[in-house]
């Protein structure tokens, strides 16, 4: 285990120690550097501090474990590898991600899995354990974002106008979504067998990661947001 | 040089600020320090800081502060000045030279109150002569532009990275209850001098992070009033915007948070609260043209607080912070930890949600 102190470290000086480490590293005294381990394909990262923005961006089979809050843009574009946030992420987690897992213990800002999209057996997951700022989902083509809202009382577990232009992939909102304004082109549903048989292995990771009892988080009611329809926009150019 | 408005170049920015609620003063070092790992957020091509409490001994003075593009505009503006204002004190801001600021301007405060004689002839009240005196010096006299112009508050701007312009203006040098910040990367225009943020009136102070496509509708409704935008840059009307609402009209915070960030119409109709279902559909109906759109995440500095609020789609980030009596707001929670690493509370305010934060009476 390597251990780099980011203190005072630009994020080019600190990703390049990073990338010449041979084995796992430990980053201490973190504060806003950007970028880190972008495009990684192994080692497993530790991070405490604050990371930055576009916190494994473009990762590539790498594992990140950030043991405080993470900020704008939590594996952007990410292909492959997992991102761990002890903390809440800021806006836009997960943006266009394509592969690889997001597990986040808290609340997740505005936009998470914005533009998330899934090819062949690529099937990203992006599980926030608290609340989910409005515009949950947008433009979602792919991929599954599952939303606990653990902690959340009585407050609403996601801001305004989740699924706007959600066109593929599924959510799920452990709640039953009965003051939940969704767009036209979505369908929300209670979950069925199969789909507490799906949810059920994604929550199961999160509660081994931060120590939930799954039972208790399982014991509420789901519901399962789809697009309407495979290719929403086909009508729209051309009638084929 | 190409200045504001003459050049477009397509292109974020940083904002911090940092209020003691108990108003306890603090050395503008901190703020300085906010702006270090946000560095990467500004392109050098301009920074600023306002300060608010920092000039205790003069409190009952506007303090002015200028810059001017040479000798003699200095001495004709001085002369205009003297006219309707008595000038207790006149003197070039302190700065440090450093390799980092250059070209600087002619760079002075004035500490003045209105000649009553000139107010009693206008039959004007002061802030309102103090602000049109700020708008014809800046659209009358060529080559000076009054970059501050509040009591007990001044701000420091210059072309720079915000540490930079903090080192230059000798910012450790001064104390103050609340502080905000800026580190530009100018998404329109280019940087220069008074380009730079905080844009100021009066006591109101606004940086700003964002980009807003409906400037030119509010300005030609701001401009209605007197306001003119000299810098054709966006975050001067939001500073006019704020203050044609809050000191003209008198709303309040909140209020012109709902005029300037307004919730969608189905987000109003989807109120439950019928008083508040009311309340936003008469800011809408009343001042349409004041809707600011784009994105933005701004921090608004007051005379005994701050106001920090996101556009309603929230398409910038800003974190809010707490310590003891402290309360800090910066676009990233990095410029928090660099402020004050044990910080609490850590949250992000929703799209069109203010918070703001006061003084306690008396406490500043």
């Amino acid at each position: 285990m390597m251990l780099v102190n980011a203190k005072n470290l630009h994020y080019r000086a600190l990703n390049e120690a990073l990338r010449k480490a041979a084995d796992d590293c430990t980053v201490t005294e973190c504060c806003g550097q950007r970028y880190i381990a972008a495009g990684m394909s192994h080692k497993s990262i530790t991070i405490s501090g604050t990371p930055g923005n576009a916190l494994g961006a473009y990762l590539n089979g790498a594992a990140i474990t950030v043991h405080a809050n993470a900020q704008e843009a939590v594996g952007d574009t990410m292909n492959a590898g997992k991102i761990v946030v002890h903390g809440n992420i800021g806006d836009a987690a997960g943006y266009a991600m394509r592969g690889g897992k997001i597990f986040v213990r808290g609340n997740a800002g505005y936009r998470a899995g914005i533009h998330m999209k899934a090819y062949e057996e690529k099937r990203p997951l992006m599980v926030i354990g608290g609340r989910a700022g409005s515009f949950l989902g947008e433009y979602q083509a792919g991929g599954v974002i599952v939303v606990l809202g653990l902690g959340a009382k009585d407050k609403e577990i996601v801001g305004n106008f989740p699924c706007t232009g959600m066109h593929g992939g599924k959510m799920f909102l452990r709640s039953d979504c009965r003051n939940i304004k969704f767009p036209s082109q979505v369908t929300a549903r209670a979950a069925d067998g199969t789909d507490r048989e799906e949810v059920k292995a994604y929550v199961s990771e999160y509660c081994d990661l931060f120590g939930y009892d799954i039972r208790q988080v399982l014991s509420s009611p789901f519901t399962v947001i789809t697009p309407d329809s495979k290719s929403p926009y086909r009508q729209m150019y051309v009638a084929n | 040089m190409k200045l504001e408005g003459q050049v477009r170049i397509p292109s974020g920015c940083a904002i911090a600020a940092v209020i003691s609620r108990e108003g306890n003063r603090m050395s503008g070092g901190t703020i300085a320090n906010a702006m270090k790992p946000m560095h990467d957020r500004s392109n050098g091509l301009g920074g600023g800081f306002a300060g608010y409490g920092i000039y205790p001994e003069y409190k009952e003075l506007y303090a002015f502060h200028l810059f001017f593009d040479q000798r003699a505009t200095r001495k004709s503006c001085e002369a205009f000045l003297k006219e309707q204002f008595e000038i207790v004190k006149s003197e070039r801001i302190p700065t440090r030279k450093i390799p980092a600021i250059t070209d600087e301007p002619v760079i002075w405060r004035y500490f003045a109150a209105p000649l009553k004689s000139v107010l009693a002839d206008l039959q004007l009240d002061e802030k309102e002569f103090v602000a049109r005196t700020v708008m014809k010096i800046n659209t009358g006299i060529k080559g000076a532009y009054v970059f501050s112009s509040g009591k007990n508050m001044g701000t420091f701007k210059a072309v720079g990275y915000p540490e930079d312009v903090g080192t230059f203006y000798r910012l450790e040098e001064y104390e103050g209850y609340s502080w905000t910040a800026h580190g530009r990367y100018p998404t329109n225009t280019p940087g220069w001098w008074g380009g730079a943020h905080p844009f100021t009136l009066l006591d109101w102070s606004v940086v700003h992070n964002g980009e807003i496509s409906s400037y030119d509708a509010n300005r030609r409704f701001i401009e209605m009033f007197g306001y003119q935008c000299t810098l054709q840059t966006d975050t001067e009307v939001i500073t006019y915007v704020m203050d044609y609402l809050v000191r003209v009209q008198g709303l309040t915070l909140e209020e012109a948070s709902g005029v300037i960030a307004a919730p969608f119409w189905r987000t109003i109709e989807g109120k439950t609260d019928p008083e508040d279902r009311h309340k936003y559909t008469y800011l809408r109906t009343m001042f349409p043209s004041l809707l600011i759109t784009g994105p933005f995440s701004i921090v608004l500095g007051f005379d005994g607080g701050l106001m920090a609020l996101n556009d309603r789609l929230k398409l910038r980030s800003m974190v809010v912070g707490e310590k003891g009596d402290k309360v800090f707001i910066a676009s990233e929670e990095a410029a928090v930890r660099a402020m004050e690493p044990e910080a609490e509370n850590i949250w992000a305010p929703a799209g069109g949600e203010p918070v703001i934060i006061k003084v306690k009476d008396g406490g500043f």
